[in-house]
C-alpha cells in the first residue's frame, strides 16, 4: 500500500540535514507552509539556503529562522518586508546572510526547469540589466536573451488545501502559486495539507499535483 | 496648477484601458487602478501569484488570505476568474499574453529605459519582484509615477542613473502633471494639468519633450 501520510510535523521534517537547500512555497504568507517551517526551527536545522518568492514580510516564521541565525542564504525575488525594515535588512547590511536576487518569473521558470529536468533556458527578462551580469547571452530573432540555470533543492516544503495518501494535491486560489512546481524540484517533498481525504475523493480531472511528486504528507488543520 | 493625486492618476489610467484588455497592475499607484475600472467594462486583471480576473478590494469580513494583489492587499475574484500556478502565470507574462503592464518607477528615460527595482545603494536590499518579467514580456508598459522625486529632481531623464529594470520597454507615462507617450520621435505630451505651461513642464523634466498639437487638459 502506498501511504505517504505521517502523523506529526516532527515526523514530516525528520532527517533534514544542516546545509540543506530548502524550497519553500508561497507568495508572501499566502500558500506558505508555516507549520513545516516552525518544525524546522524546532529541530534546529542550520546553514539553510531558502529558495522562496519572498523572504520575511516582517513578523513571521522566516523572520524567526533569521533571528535564530539558521539561514545562510536566500534565493528570492522580493526580499523586502511589507511594513518597513525587517531582520533581513539588518543581517544583509551586516553581511550575515547572502542574497541571490532573481526576477520572479525567472525564479518560477528556473524551479520549473529543475522539476522538469531541463538544463536551463534563455529569457528576455533581465537582458541588459545588472541581474544579467556574468551570464551567457544570445541573440534570438534579433533580441537579446539571458541564459538561466535550473534550480533544484534537497527539500521542498509545500502547502495544499487537500491531499490523499498517494500524495495527490489540490490548492486554494492564489495559494497554489509555486507549490505545485516546487513539488517536483526537490529530492524530498513534504506537503502540509489542510485536510487528508480518502483516495478517490479528489476528481482526477482536478488534481493539480500528481502524487508522484510528493514524499510525505502531514495534516495541519488551519 | 492642480497636481493629480495618486488616486486621480489611477482613475485616469483606468478609463483608458480598452475593453477586453489583459492587464497586470504593479505595486503602488498601479494597484489602485482596480478600484476605478468602469463597472460596464470587462477587463481581465492578472496577478503574478497566478490569478486572472481580479476584482475590487475585498469588503471587511470578506477577505481571503489567498486572493491578494501585487501589494498583498486583499482583493476579490470576478465571475469567470481562473487560478493557475506561478509558472503558468509567468508564461502568460513572458509569452506576451499581457496587453498592458502598469508599473511604478523611480526613473524613465527618453529611450524608453525604466528603473524601478534598485537605487544602487549596496547595503540596502534590492527588490525586483516580477518587474523585469513584466517590463520585458508585456505588449505595452505604462508607468505611473510622480513627475519629480521628493527633492524636486526629475524622474524623466535622458538616461536613467539607477540600475535598469529593462531597456526600451516603456510605452506611456502617467505622472501627477502630465500624460506622455513614447513615440519614435521621443516623448510627446498628450495632456497636461490645468494651469501648467509646456515650458514649466519641460523645466521639471530631465529629457526633451515634444508637445502634441492637440494636447488637452489632464485630470
Amino acid at each position: 500500500m502506498i501511504d505517504k501520510r505521517v502523523k506529526s510535523l516532527a515526523d514530516a521534517v525528520q532527517g533534514i540535514k544542516d546545509g540543506s537547500t530548502i524550497l519553500v512555497g508561497g507568495f508572501g504568507t499566502s500558500g506558505r507552509p508555516n507549520q513545516l517551517l516552525a518544525a524546522i526551527l524546532e529541530i534546529g536545522t542550520r546553514e539553510i539556503t531558502i529558495v522562496a518568492n519572498n523572504a520575511t514580510i516582517g513578523t513571521d516564521i522566516i523572520g524567526d529562522l533569521m533571528r535564530a541565525r539558521r539561514i545562510r542564504k536566500v534565493v528570492c525575488s522580493f526580499p523586502r518586508g511589507l511594513y518597513g525594515k525587517t531582520i533581513f535588512d539588518e543581517l544583509y547590511a551586516n553581511g550575515e546572510v547572502e542574497l541571490e536576487l532573481v526576477p520572479q518569473g525567472t525564479l518560477a521558470e528556473r524551479i520549473r526547469a529543475g522539476a522538469a529536468g531541463i538544463g536551463g533556458f534563455f529569457t528576455r527578462t533581465a537582458a541588459g540589466t545588472e541581474l544579467a551580469k556574468g551570464k551567457e547571452t544570445r541573440l534570438i530573432n534579433g533580441k537579446e536573451y539571458v541564459f538561466e540555470h535550473p534550480i533544484t533543492g534537497d527539500v521542498a516544503l509545500i502547502k495544499a488545501r487537500q491531499g490523499d495518501r498517494w500524495g495527490n494535491l489540490v490548492y486554494h486560489r492564489g495559494a497554489r502559486v509555486n507549490n505545485p512546481v516546487m513539488a517536483g524540484a526537490a529530492k524530498l517533498t513534504i506537503a502540509q495539507v489542510g485536510e487528508i481525504v480518502d483516495l478517490g475523493v479528489l476528481d482526477p480531472e482536478h488534481i493539480v499535483t500528481p502524487g508522484v511528486y510528493v514524499d510525505r504528507l502531514v495534516e495541519v488543520k488551519i | 496648477m492642480k497636481k493629480l493625486s495618486r488616486q486621480d492618476m489611477a482613475r485616469v489610467a483606468a478609463l483608458e484601458i480598452a475593453e477586453g484588455s489583459c492587464v497586470n497592475l504593479g505595486i503602488g499607484v498601479p494597484t489602485l487602478i482596480a478600484d476605478y475600472v468602469p463597472a460596464d467594462r470587462e477587463i481581465l486583471l492578472q496577478s503574478e501569484q497566478g490569478l486572472l480576473g481580479l476584482g475590487p478590494k475585498a469588503e471587511p469580513g470578506q477577505e481571503d488570505e489567498d486572493i491578494v494583489n501585487a501589494g498583498k492587499h486583499h482583493v476579490t475574484l470576478v465571475n469567470g476568474a481562473s487560478v493557475f500556478s506561478h509558472s503558468d502565470s509567468f508564461a502568460m507574462i513572458r509569452g506576451g499574453h499581457i496587453d498592458i503592464a502598469c508599473l511604478g518607477a523611480f526613473q524613465v528615460a527618453a529611450n524608453g529605459d525604466m528603473a524601478n527595482w534598485s537605487t544602487g545603494v549596496s547595503d540596502q536590499l534590492p527588490a525586483v519582484g516580477g518587474a523585469m518579467d513584466l517590463a520585458a514580456g508585456a505588449a505595452n508598459v505604462w508607468v505611473l509615477m510622480e513627475h519629480c522625486q521628493k527633492d524636486g529632481s526629475p524622474r524623466i531623464l535622458e538616461r536613467c542613473s539607477y540600475p535598469l529594470t529593462a531597456a526600451g520597454c516603456v510605452d506611456r507615462i502617467y505622472t501627477d502633471l502630465a500624460m506622455i507617450d513614447m513615440i519614435p520621435e521621443g516623448l510627446i505630451v498628450r495632456r497636461m494639468v490645468e494651469g501648467l505651461t509646456f515650458a514649466e513642464l519641460q523645466k521639471h523634466t530631465g529629457a526633451k519633450l515634444i508637445i502634441d498639437p492637440s494636447c488637452s487638459i489632464y485630470g
